[in-house]
């Protein structure tokens, strides 16, 4: 799960992490009352929307005057914020996050993340703030400093020298680095992130270490015991589509192309859009209706998967297994007409019973039409949209 | 032979009162799986179904029956304590089913499992199955065939699938194996290889990776310079978009790492014979084993 930056400097603030002072608004006229409240000017604006890039996409501004706040707010509040994350419709800015401006003398960088190979946390820091760490890992490596974190001592105030030494920090910088560190460790643990990422990290003129951005994502397993944080879920940052399937606990992904997928499983959910593109044909979305495919959640496919206008065409790869074939056409057949499905449907049903589970979907009457086979199935549906 | 389910797998089920549990107990059953008892905390002395014994605690359930494997269906909420209690008592083989874990918890899992004998399989995996012998696990076993054939994977219908394209090619299996979809799991493709490498019977194995993490490419330098049988490979999510989790927990493009084609050209260079299609695994099979 992602949030907006300034929640995630809200969380990280209850764990001692230093931020700015800041709010988020609504409104411009919030923002320009904001902004005074603050007592003195360059005062920053910045966009809020799930992406990053924001700077460069015109998203973030600095204003030196009432005017010139109240004239950025105005711009940039409403924008369709276009970044490298958003692709190129962008995405339509709803709120900003007003903060005081900063005296920076050094930008860094600060990240915490599962290290998958090892099963454990990593900590980075790198002098290169403000440069993306793709960029930084690819071209000078060596100006990342990592500390893997022991999962039976857990993160310790050596770790915390390490990288603060490691970035050159001295005096009052060093300090205020090391319980940075420690406090940002601390939220990761805590609330059950799945990445921190600061990025610049500043040290101010006088040494003080301060997150200046905040890069705040969940592992959605553990939402269930992270109540504050899953209120932070700002669903009209997301697809109303993605939303609306995961209502009905189908996992459903967006994508450009024009045949719809209904599969159940992820890996065969996967498997059968490379198999749709191998075949000449473009997979309009990945879905995954869970091991066991009945009516209802059948019918709860075709209806977001029909959402999408660009569909002309639908594959439903199901591998019965330990559910009779025959069922899950009952239950295709059901849905079909309930939702009254317009376009051509193919279905590849496997398991037990499948001969005669293709016999009640060829003698349905409706538009469904049976494979046999998986390279079957794929063809069936690429020629449907021909 | 085979590996890790055997003729001498004394399993329990942790959670064999819960609707899940109860299900596939049954199934197992039905399979001629050698089920020795179940844990439901609370519940110990009851029988389930009349005949399996219920134990209040894994080590009770070790004490009484000699289980030395064991099959979780705890909810995600307890399911590490439920996988601590297993490692505990010494199990030697966990399979853990369970979908949902965090990823926090299974750090601390996964630590405790490096310094403990016990082996685990999953989480959020189909299981093991030695066809013929017995399943630990939700797959469904009808469509396996005992033969020489081993089979890794972090799916579950993907697997059934290869499983069937497997079987209607002529080759059954010594163990499939789903290890999970999840970005911190028991065991990795390597660790199952190096158990497959000491199986005489096992001629071959198929293995099928996705988006996301390494593992592939690790397994593939194993297979370069020591196992020295030959593998038939697919990577699912080769039209995946970047920064998206196909319903996997473990199923995302991060940083630019963790594509299709990276993993494909790691396990080609490293002599796998990678399917371009899913629908290609047991004809490729054929070529390898003809």
């Amino acid at each position: 799960m992602k949030i907006h930056e300034h929640q995630a400097k809200e969380v990280l603030a209850r764990f001692a992490v230093p931020v700015p002072r800041g709010q988020a608004c609504f409104s411009v006229d919030e923002a320009v009352a904001f902004g005074k409240s603050l007592g003195g000017y360059p005062v920053v604006v910045k966009a809020q929307i799930h992406a990053g890039g924001r700077g460069k996409g015109g998203g973030v501004k600095l204003a030196k005057s009432e005017q010139e706040l109240r004239g950025q707010a105005s711009a940039i509040l409403g924008m369709q914020l276009v970044t490298h994350q958003t692709g190129p419709a962008g995405k339509k800015v709803q709120r900003l996050l007003i903060e005081e401006g900063v005296d920076i003398k050094r930008e860094l960088y600060a990240g915490i993340l599962l290290d998958r190979a090892q099963s454990k946390d990593v900590f980075m820091v790198s002098t290169e703030g403000g440069m993306e760490i793709e960029k930084v890992a690819a071209e000078t490596p060596e100006k990342i400093i990592k500390v893997t974190i022991d999962p039976a001592t857990g993160f310790k105030p050596f770790h915390a020298r390490r990288l603060a030494f490691a970035l050159g920090l001295s005096g009052a910088a060093l300090k205020s680095g090391i319980q940075m560190f420690t406090a940002l460790y601390t939220a990761y643990r805590r609330t059950d992130a799945s990445l921190v990422e600061i990025n610049p990290l500043v040290v101010t003129g006088d040494g003080r270490v301060i997150a200046l951005d905040a890069k705040l994502n969940f592992d959605d397993n553990a939402m269930f015991r992270q109540k504050d944080i899953a209120r932070m879920r700002d669903l009209s940052e997301e697809d109303p589509a993605e939303v609306e399937a995961s209502k009905s606990d189908l996992n459903y992904i967006k994508l450009d192309g024009n045949i719809g997928c209904m599969v159940n499983g992820a890996g065969l959910a996967m498997a059968t859009m490379d198999i749709i593109k191998l075949h000449g044909g473009e997979p309009a979305n990945f879905l995954d209706v869970g091991g066991t495919a009945n009516a209802e959640t059948v019918s709860a496919g075709f209806r977001i998967i029909l959402s999408d206008k660009n569909v002309k065409a639908i594959l439903v790869n199901v591998f019965g297994g330990i559910v009779r074939c025959d069922r899950v056409a009952e239950g295709v057949i059901q849905a079909a007409k309930e939702v009254k499905v317009s376009v051509p449907v193919v279905v590849r049903l496997e398991g037990n019973n499948a001969d005669i589970a293709a016999k009640l979907l060829d003698e349905s009457g409706l538009s469904l039409i049976s494979a046999q086979g998986f390279s079957d199935a794929a063809k069936k549906v690429v020629a449907a949209i021909q | 032979m085979a590996i890790l389910l055997t003729k001498n797998s004394n399993i329990i089920i942790q959670g064999i009162t819960g609707s899940e549990g109860s299900f596939h107990t049954q199934q197992m059953i039905d399979y001629r799986t050698n089920v020795v008892g179940g844990v439901t905390p609370g519940k110990g002395g009851q029988l389930w179904n009349d005949k399996i014994p219920v134990f209040n605690t894994v080590r009770d359930a070790v004490d009484k029956t000699g289980a030395n494997a064991t099959c979780i269906f705890v909810p995600p909420p307890f399911a590490a304590d439920a996988i601590l209690e297993a490692i505990d008592a010494g199990i030697e083989l966990i399979v853990t089913i369970t979908e949902g874990i965090p990823v926090r918890d299974m750090v601390t899992v996964k630590d405790a499992l490096n310094h403990s004998k016990s082996r685990m399989v999953g989480p959020n995996c189909p299981g093991v199955i030695t066809p013929g012998v017995g399943k630990m696990g939700i797959m469904p076993a009808a469509i396996h065939k005992p033969g020489n054939c081993g089979l890794i994977s972090r799916s579950g219908t993907l697997t059934y699938e290869a499983v069937k394209q497997l079987v209607d090619n002529g080759f059954g299996q010594t163990t499939a194996i789903g290890i999970g979809g999840d970005a911190v799991n028991g065991s990795s493709f390597t660790d199952i290889l190096k158990l497959y490498k000491n199986d005489p019977d096992t001629k071959a194995v198929v293995m099928i990776g996705e988006i996301g993490g390494s593992a592939e490419e690790e397994a593939a330098d194993y297979i370069k310079t020591e196992f020295g049988k030959p593998v038939v490979g697919f990577i699912a999510g080769q039209t995946a978009p970047p920064g998206r989790r196909m319903g996997h927990a473990g199923a995302i493009i991060a940083g630019g790492k963790g594509t299709a084609p990276e993993k494909i050209k790691a396990m080609r260079g490293a002599g796998i014979l990678v399917a371009d299609s899913p629908a290609d695994i047991g004809l490729m099979m054929k070529e390898v084993l003809k």
